[in-house]
């Protein structure tokens, strides 16, 4: 990340800044930095205004500040979902209410999905309540190759969501690029190679770059808002399976280094794993698909992740195109998953801290943004959470959830409908009467 | 979620099976019919499923969590010829394979009372899609197993990863009644009937409430609502017992036999209590409904599949003794999952009704082990008493009961089928995978040997063949 695009990011995500951040020491922990280092028993954690100043062993505590001796229990940095499209989707099938994708618009680069993220759908409560914090959201494609602009949320209880709009670029490859693109991986290409022609177009003279409309190749709007991806200033995330399509993509990216490439999916990554580390493009992955789901999927191995990390890649975990919109949690149970590997013979996982750092940090590398989100170094934002157990086993909860170091309330739509069902019986009034 | 909306539908049984017989001769009886259920062949596609050879084996120093709530620390599991032939300790080797598996867990096969997997097969691709047959809202004369690609790579999977055993194999939700199911074996095979669970009754997989209205009405034509689906059904189940009469009388009396109607014989067939109803239903008031219809017209609901909100109504499926079979956290995927809890499963549990997991996930069915602690451990944060051994029997004698096959399969009690995981943890874990899983005592995947790892047709010469995946 260049001086200048670290000042304008943090200039974009400053007034997205809450007001009630705490003082906070959590004493008595196991500490998991998140970034890829084991936990550590008998550390604290000091938050203050709504960054982290210390974790470790031998943090000093600060006088008059909120103490919480967590008792021995496991305090980590929040999970930052790889891949989501939450808080733009409440019901996945009902129309109204899901903005992931617009079939019927003229635009497709430009479209930001900051504007339609709603920190009060039921999703980012549900998340936050497992100790989601932040969150890679991706508008999906429709009728072009490009998805358009996807944004970092916090999943915090206030109406300030958006954490840095226009993130990244979005992109369709393999057999989902060819189908937006009238029907071929080739036509793919070409739609590409013509699109960042015209963007070069419009860079040079963007005052005589005429708009043509719905018809066109690329619209105003749409060229503009690809120029920071061809000028390298904004990750270019491209969602493809075949390792075949990988080592195209590699090709182009060595034709023009500046552009910031961020494979998305990455199935079949492990059989070219050597190449995507030598290229230096990060993986936000599925963590376990092992289907030969669609023939772009033939190698499919829980084994991928594992093996594209021991190959020098940076891997981080997503749900891509998986229940994206509601389900991030499962990525802690994803996590896990890669660490029961390193049991089965042949099989390639990750030992219990590059896990954690797979939804921690690793998606914030993987975004330019690992100085700012993902782990519990000092000056990364308050986002940290408190487990009555290891978090990546089912059935461990979380105690407290701080995101900008302000504690975030834990009660949603499953908390309500619990109290209200758990004896099912009606009593002497109707259920709707009982809250 | 693979299938999307479109998925699941499910229901559970506590029906004794029947097993299809197949009919003999049609040769009229000398005084009257054929004979009842001799009017035509009950199994015209009958199982040819045969064990493979196995070794002899006492699993020792093991966790033992039987199925039916029972557990032994330090246990022994002890089976032969395809058989359980005892669990306990201290049981005599008796020239068997001794097998320590110290720190690891025993349990029954896992069953999935709701797949896809052969008829919506990976790759999933358009020519692959075969579990919808969304040409009419009623097509209960179509057959799951007519569908099943047994070279699935998704069966495989659910083996190694899942430990799955028993599976069935169900049509898809888009029509009111859409079909019959198959239960299989999770042995692959060249042929379905191959891997057809010998003697398991046929299931008939009913939908309720979005999928029908929105694939019918969004055609133009009925149902368009979710009344419009109950009147198709009573319209139909009208029919039935009318062809049911009039086929009774016949294979007992004789005379001309009345015409036939495949889709008919499924529906007489659940009017017979010979075919268990499975129905895809997710609101609580839709299911008290579909309650009450099945006593209108005579028979009786074996599972509601997915069932989000069974939660809400479980004395009501306690009284009339039918099941849920419901996904750990499913939720908001489309309106009817609005309301699901991931304490479903254990609050029905507590109230006493049958409950069990299912996946109706090609993904979701290698996890089913993780899917019952998620369950089980929703209910003990609820404040709930929840034992392993005991929430081990939602995805074993559970959906054994619902399928109709708990004589046969669905815990480790002498006699049964041999069908055994051994774990390499506790189960309950995110950090367990199966290490060896045997079907009908035959040792199918062993996670020490490569040649012991199924690799279907369509994988081979494929980039990864063979991989551990």
């Amino acid at each position: 990340m260049t001086k200048t695009l670290l000042l304008a990011a943090t200039a974009a995500i400053a007034f997205a800044f809450p007001a009630a951040a705490q003082t906070v020491a959590i004493t008595n922990a196991k500490v998991v930095i998140g970034d890829g280092s084991q936990p550590v028993e008998g550390g604290t954690v000091v938050i203050r205004d709504g960054r982290v100043v210390a974790a470790g062993p031998g943090v000093a505590v600060p006088a008059g500040v909120r103490v919480i001796d967590a008792g021995g229990k496991w305090v980590s940095p929040g999970i930052f979902a790889g891949f989501t499209r939450l808080g733009i989707v409440e019901v996945d099938g009902v129309d109204e209410t899901n903005d992931s994708g617009a079939s019927n618009a003229p635009f497709h680069a430009s479209i930001d999905v900051a504007p339609a993220v709603n920190p009060k759908s039921t999703p980012i409560a549900i998340n936050r309540a497992e100790g989601i914090t932040r969150a890679v959201v991706a508008p999906d494609n429709r009728g072009s190759i490009f998805a358009g602009q996807g944004a970092i949320i916090d999943l915090g209880a206030d109406m300030d969501a958006v954490s840095k709009p226009r993130a990244f670029q979005f992109m369709e490859w393999g057999e989902s690029g060819a189908r937006a693109a009238g029907g071929s991986r080739a036509a793919a290409y070409a739609t590409l190679k013509n699109t960042l022609f015209e963007v070069r177009d419009y860079i040079r003279a963007p005052g005589s770059y005429t708009d043509r409309g719905k018809d066109a190749f690329l619209t105003r709007a749409d060229a503009e808002a690809l120029v920071p991806v061809v000028q390298g200033r904004t990750p270019l995330l491209i969602h493809v399976e075949r390792a075949s399509d990988m080592l195209v993509l590699l090709q182009l990216k060595k034709e023009l280094p500046g552009l910031k490439m961020v494979f998305v999916g990455a199935t079949e990554g492990w059989t070219v794993a050597s190449q995507i580390a030598a290229a230096g493009v990060p993986v936000i992955a599925t963590a376990l698909n092992d289907l030969p789901e669609s023939f772009e999927q033939l190698a499919a191995s829980q084994s991928n992740v594992g093996r594209m990390t021991a190959a020098g890649v940076t891997v981080a975990i997503g749900t891509i195109n998986q229940d994206e919109a509601r389900q991030a949690r499962w990525e802690k149970q994803y996590a896990g998953n890669l660490v029961a590997l390193t049991k089965v013979p042949g099989a390639t996982g990750l030992d219990w801290g590059a896990a954690f750092a797979a939804i921690s940090s690793k998606p914030a590398e993987v975004l330019g943004m690992g100085a700012e989100f993902g782990s519990l170094k000092p000056g990364r934002r308050g986002d940290v959470v408190i487990w009555d157990g290891d978090p990546l086993e089912i059935g461990t909860s979380v105690t407290n959830v701080f995101i900008d170091g302000v504690e975030q309330p834990l009660d949603t739509r499953w908390t309500r409908l619990r109290q209200r069902y758990l004896d099912p019986k009606e009593g002497a009034l109707p259920k709707a009467y009982q809250r | 979620m693979m299938l999307g909306a479109l998925a699941g539908l499910a229901a559970c049984d506590t029906g004794g099976s029947r097993a299809q017989s197949a009919s003999s001769d049609p040769a009229p009886a000398a005084a009257g019919g054929p004979g009842k259920g001799k009017g035509y062949s009950h199994d015209p596609f009958p199982s040819t499923y045969h064990a493979y050879p196995g070794t002899p084996t006492l699993l020792t120093n093991v966790t033992v969590l039987d199925g039916e709530g029972g557990r032994i620390d330090n246990g022994q599991v002890l089976f032969r010829d395809g058989k359980i032939v005892a669990v306990g300790q201290n049981l005599a080797t008796d020239g068997a394979t001794v097998i320590d598996g110290k720190g690891k867990y025993v349990t029954p096969g896992v069953i999935d009372i709701h797949s896809h997997l052969g008829d919506y097969p990976s790759p999933g691709v358009q020519a692959n899609s075969d579990g919808n047959e969304m040409t009419g809202p009623v097509t209960a004369d179509v057959w799951a197993e007519h569908s099943v690609w047994p070279q699935d790579p998704g069966f495989g999977r659910a083996l190694a990863n899942g430990g799955v055993t028993t599976l069935q194999i169900l049509p898809g939700s888009a029509n009111l009644m859409g079909g019959r199911s198959v239960v299989v074996k999770n042995v692959y095979a060249r042929t379905m009937q191959a891997m057809k669970f010998p003697g398991a009754p046929y299931g008939l997989k009913m939908a309720c409430g979005e999928n029908p209205k929105r694939v019918y009405g969004s055609k133009g034509r009925m149902p368009s609502t979710r009344m419009g689906n109950i009147a198709v059904d009573r319209a139909t189940w009208a029919r039935a017992v009318e062809y049911k009469r009039r086929w009774d009388r016949y294979e007992e009396k004789g005379g001309e036999a009345p015409s036939r109607d495949i889709a008919m014989d499924t529906l007489r067939g659940v009017l017979e209590g010979e075919i268990l109803v499975q129905n895809h239903c997710y609101r609580a008031d839709e299911m008290a409904i579909v309650m009450d219809m099945a006593k209108e017209f005579g028979y009786h609901v074996s599972a509601f599949h997915h069932a989000v909100e069974a939660y809400k109504i479980a004395d009501l499926l306690k009284a009339n003794n039918t099941c849920a079979a419901v996904w750990a956290d499913w939720y908001g995927f489309k309106m009817e999952a609005y309301d699901a809890v991931p304490e479903n499963l254990a609050i029905l549990d507590k109230e006493g009704a049958c409950a069990m997991i299912h996946s109706d996930d090609a993904n979701g069915i290698q996890r089913l082990n993780q899917e019952v602690a998620k369950a089980r451990s929703s209910g003990i944060k609820a404040g709930m008493n929840i034992s392993e051994e005991h929430a081990w029997t939602w995805l074993a004698i559970n959906p054994a009961r619902a399928l109709g096959i708990a004589d046969k399969t669905g815990s480790l009690k002498p006699g049964k089928m041999a069908d055994v995981v051994l774990w390499n943890g506790n189960p309950f874990s995110v950090y367990t995978r199966p290490e060896m899983v045997w079907v009908d005592g035959a040792l199918l995947y062993d996670a020490k040997d490569p040649k012991r790892r199924p690799v279907s047709d369509f994988e081979l010469g494929q980039p990864g063949e063979g991989d551990v995946k």
